[in-house]
């Protein structure tokens, strides 16, 4: 194969393309220091020289890392046949192992044991809030949004607003906002569990039965313009909401039953064990939700539309039912928040966070639980490794930039997750092999 | 201030000031059907919603800027120069946007039409595609940093006097730009032949590649067109209201209401929707509770989910065959 053939040029091409956007990705931020507009006077140069490429002073290395990456695309090109082979035997090590069920058994006692004794294994405070407030909450949240985008095949991009309804809530309720709570009488933060789920599901059927009846994509904009205007509203409405301060002082949970009084303080530790039952809960719980009847809807709707409602299954019904228990998922994730870090604001809820909840799901694999489970814990142990600690140049903003690159290539290379569920990876492959060839379905979805 | 008296107010307040909301309206509108029609158009051929187009008409704004600052600096141009200017602003700004459009195409659409891949992962590329684009230009030029062009015209020109209320430059512009880019394209799907083609992809992608239509071709320019008037649309955004990452979103969210509500996959459609959404957001101005502009976004998302209950094909429905 020749260096200089029009293929490999064109791969040469992409390839330039690729690390000149991965220069811009990783550089400075442009017009740094200075805000952005005092970048645009002098000369043409001179106002160039702070946006761009040319800011970030890694083209050349980035140019020779282009080059590189074109070597070895050819390289493999010409020998991947063998590479494949030879990585085959390999690559399914795992999988031969996990089939039997001891080791299976045995590797889900080791992650209990280990996750039981992280309290006594993590001695830095800071990271145990950020297991419990980062990592914690947020399988709750991916756990959530898999009913949804993994189980029922939707696309909700309204997650931050659900989240958002049941942390402000919370807030209402308890009476820390500057609205006064209902009937002037403020309830404990654990009783809004049940007040938060309930109207965060609530909100939800409301904007799920008008868009479901439709195809997938309305759903999508009509719940990112759902998470828009809340995000705008409560960071707006201060006589309502608090603004952009919010409110500083959710009072912590507290059981007082019986002879039981117990207050969760300042510690994480508790914290931690609290979210870890709730996940184990979710966990049990949408295992089982998976395998009953609505499950198996989902699935049969998710696979055949058509198909399904001639057996009797209403999509619509089903379908709002997904919906719901994903909002009400994200609504019972902000009540725990709430009660968790104590103080809520607007930047907690912004739209941007349906995403991050998404990249969870999908990373993990759509539908498969404990795939989401562990892609939640590798996805927000790296974030927030990256956001306090800011490696190699990263900074605060770049997250999402990482995100919807990561979710493009996820779609592109590995649909079904690192994870995936057999039976979500089979009808993916199965689909894809069915529709070859017919152009109309392809362009047009799956939808007759 | 007591709710009856508020709702009052706000029709007094569109009482006096008609012409002035109208002619909001009207700019806002023709911007919104500008967007409107890349949507449409991609949803006809694709069957999809490009949710990365509201970051195209962002790269449209933000190339204008470049531009004109380069070209003027600090002054502020007056006579033919603004025209020249406008017009060279409508061109980069949509050549950059029609580059975006189809490099989004390139690396979110393509490979996964290539595979075959069912819908959701369409949606999920590109929601990651909306939002790399929209981080990349928040770390590039500054996140919710609002950044304007240079003055084309003085700001606040005002052009003429409908009775007594001021009429701007930048609304006859917008106006007259919107119009000409609509018949333009309207023209191109109507009576060319690469708009048969892409005509004959939207009504039946499998039999028109067999009559000899070239699909990946067509999807491209597809993209092109659509993307050419969101450029535009950000340039004439950008000189009345500044440019800033985030706007691609928002404007996003009140095109793809106008496309829905004049009737997805509808060109025609996209206009009439565009132009009422425009004048619906400017009227509900002054209905916004604490003066929070917030509202008119309430309102608007209203009327998209309204709309979503009540006719989802849209006013004008649809003429390419598909059901909603």
């Amino acid at each position: 194969m020749n260096l200089l053939s029009r293929s490999s040029l064109k791969r040469l091409l992409a390839a330039l393309l690729l690390a000149g956007v991965v220069t811009l990705m990783t550089g400075a931020p442009g017009g740094y220091g200075v805000p952005a507009y005092t970048g645009l006077h002098g000369s043409f140069l001179e106002r160039v020289s702070y946006f761009g490429l040319f800011r970030t002073q890694r083209w050349f290395l980035f140019l020779t890392l282009g080059i590189i990456a074109w070597l070895v695309s050819t390289y493999y090109q010409r020998h991947s046949l063998t590479i494949r082979r030879r990585l085959e035997p390999v690559m399914a090590i795992p999988t031969q192992v996990m089939q039997r069920r001891t080791n299976r058994w045995l590797l889900i006692g080791l992650v209990v044991i280990v996750t039981i004794f992280i309290p006594k294994l993590v001695h830095q405070q800071f990271w145990m809030y950020l297991i419990v407030e980062q990592i914690g909450v947020w399988i709750l949240l991916a756990l959530g949004l898999n009913v949804v985008v993994g189980f029922a095949g939707l696309l909700d991009l309204g997650f931050a607003a659900f989240y958002a309804i049941g942390a402000y809530a919370t807030a209402w309720f308890t009476g820390v906002l500057p609205t006064p709570a209902p009937f002037n009488h403020p309830i404990p933060t654990l009783w809004c569990i049940p007040i938060g789920v309930g109207l965060a599901m609530v909100f939800g059927i409301i904007l799920g039965i008008p868009t479901l009846r439709l195809r997938g994509d309305y759903l999508a904009i009509v719940t990112l313009g759902f998470a828009l205007i809340i995000d705008d509203f409560v960071g707006t409405q201060s006589g309502l909401t608090g603004g952009g301060e919010g409110s500083l002082t959710v009072p912590k949970f507290a059981v007082h039953v019986g002879p039981v009084h117990y207050t969760w303080g300042i510690s994480p530790t508790p914290y931690y064990y609290l979210c870890f039952l709730f996940v184990v809960i979710f966990l049990i719980a949408f295992t089982a939700l998976e395998y009953s009847r609505v499950g198996r809807a989902w699935v049969a709707i998710r696979e055949d539309e058509v198909a399904a409602e001639s057996i009797g299954i209403n999509p619509l019904k089903y379908k709002v039912m997904a919906f719901a228990v994903g909002a009400a998922s994200g609504g019972f994730g902000g009540v725990l928040t709430a009660g968790l870090i104590g103080n809520i604001n607007p930047t907690l809820f912004q739209y941007q966070v349906s995403v991050n909840v998404l990249i969870l799901v999908i990373f993990g694999g759509m539908g498969s639980i404990w795939g989401v489970a562990i892609g939640a814990i590798i996805v927000q142990f790296v974030t927030s490794y990256l956001d306090n600690y800011q490696p190699w140049g990263y900074q605060l903003n770049d997250l999402y930039m990482y995100i919807g690159a990561l979710l493009i290539i996820m779609m592109i290379f590995r649909p079904a997750g690192i994870l995936p569920s057999r039976r979500r990876q089979r009808e993916i492959q199965s689909f894809e092999v069915d529709h070859e060839g017919h152009l109309d379905e392809v362009l047009t979805g799956d939808e007759p | 201030m007591g709710f009856a008296h508020f709702w009052l107010s706000g029709f007094d307040q569109i009482r006096t000031g008609f012409w002035a909301y109208f002619a909001v309206g009207l700019e806002n509108g023709s911007l919104y059907a500008m967007i409107a029609v890349g949507y449409t158009l991609v949803y006809g051929v694709l069957g999809l919603i490009n949710f990365a187009h509201g970051e195209v008409f962002m790269c449209g704004g933000f190339a204008a800027v470049f531009l004109t600052h380069g070209i003027l600096g600090d002054r502020v141009a007056n006579g033919w120069e603004s025209v020249f200017l406008i017009l060279a602003g409508i061109a980069i700004a949509g050549s950059v946007s029609a580059l975006v459009a189809t490099g989004v195409e390139q690396v979110a659409y393509r490979p996964l039409r290539r595979r075959n891949a069912p819908k959701l992962a369409y949606l999920i590329s590109a929601i990651g595609a909306s939002y790399f684009l929209q981080t990349l230009a928040g770390k590039e030029f500054g996140y919710g940093q609002n950044i304007f062009p240079a003055q084309v015209f003085p700001a606040g020109q005002t052009m003429f006097f409908i009775g007594k209320t001021p009429i701007h430059t930048i609304q006859v512009v917008c106006l007259v730009v919107g119009t000409a880019m609509f018949v333009a394209a309207d023209r191109i799907v109507r009576s060319t032949r690469l708009g048969r083609g892409i005509r004959a992809v939207a009504q039946d992608s499998e039999t028109s590649a067999l009559m000899g239509v070239n699909i990946d071709r067509t999807i491209t320019l597809t993209f092109i067109i659509g993307g050419s008037l969101a450029g535009a649309a950000g340039f004439l955004y950008a000189l009345q209201n500044g440019i800033v990452q985030s706007s691609g979103t928002e404007l996003g969210i009140y095109a793809f209401t106008a496309a829905v509500l004049g009737g997805i996959g509808n060109l025609r459609g996209a206009a009439l929707g565009g132009l009422l959404i425009g004048l619906f957001g400017s009227f509900s101005v002054p209905f916004a509770f604490e003066g929070n502009i917030s509202w008119t976004e309430i309102y608007t998302f209203i009327i998209l989910v309204l709309v979503l209950i009540v006719r989802p094909t849209g006013i004008l429905g649809e003429k390419s065959g598909r059901t909603a």
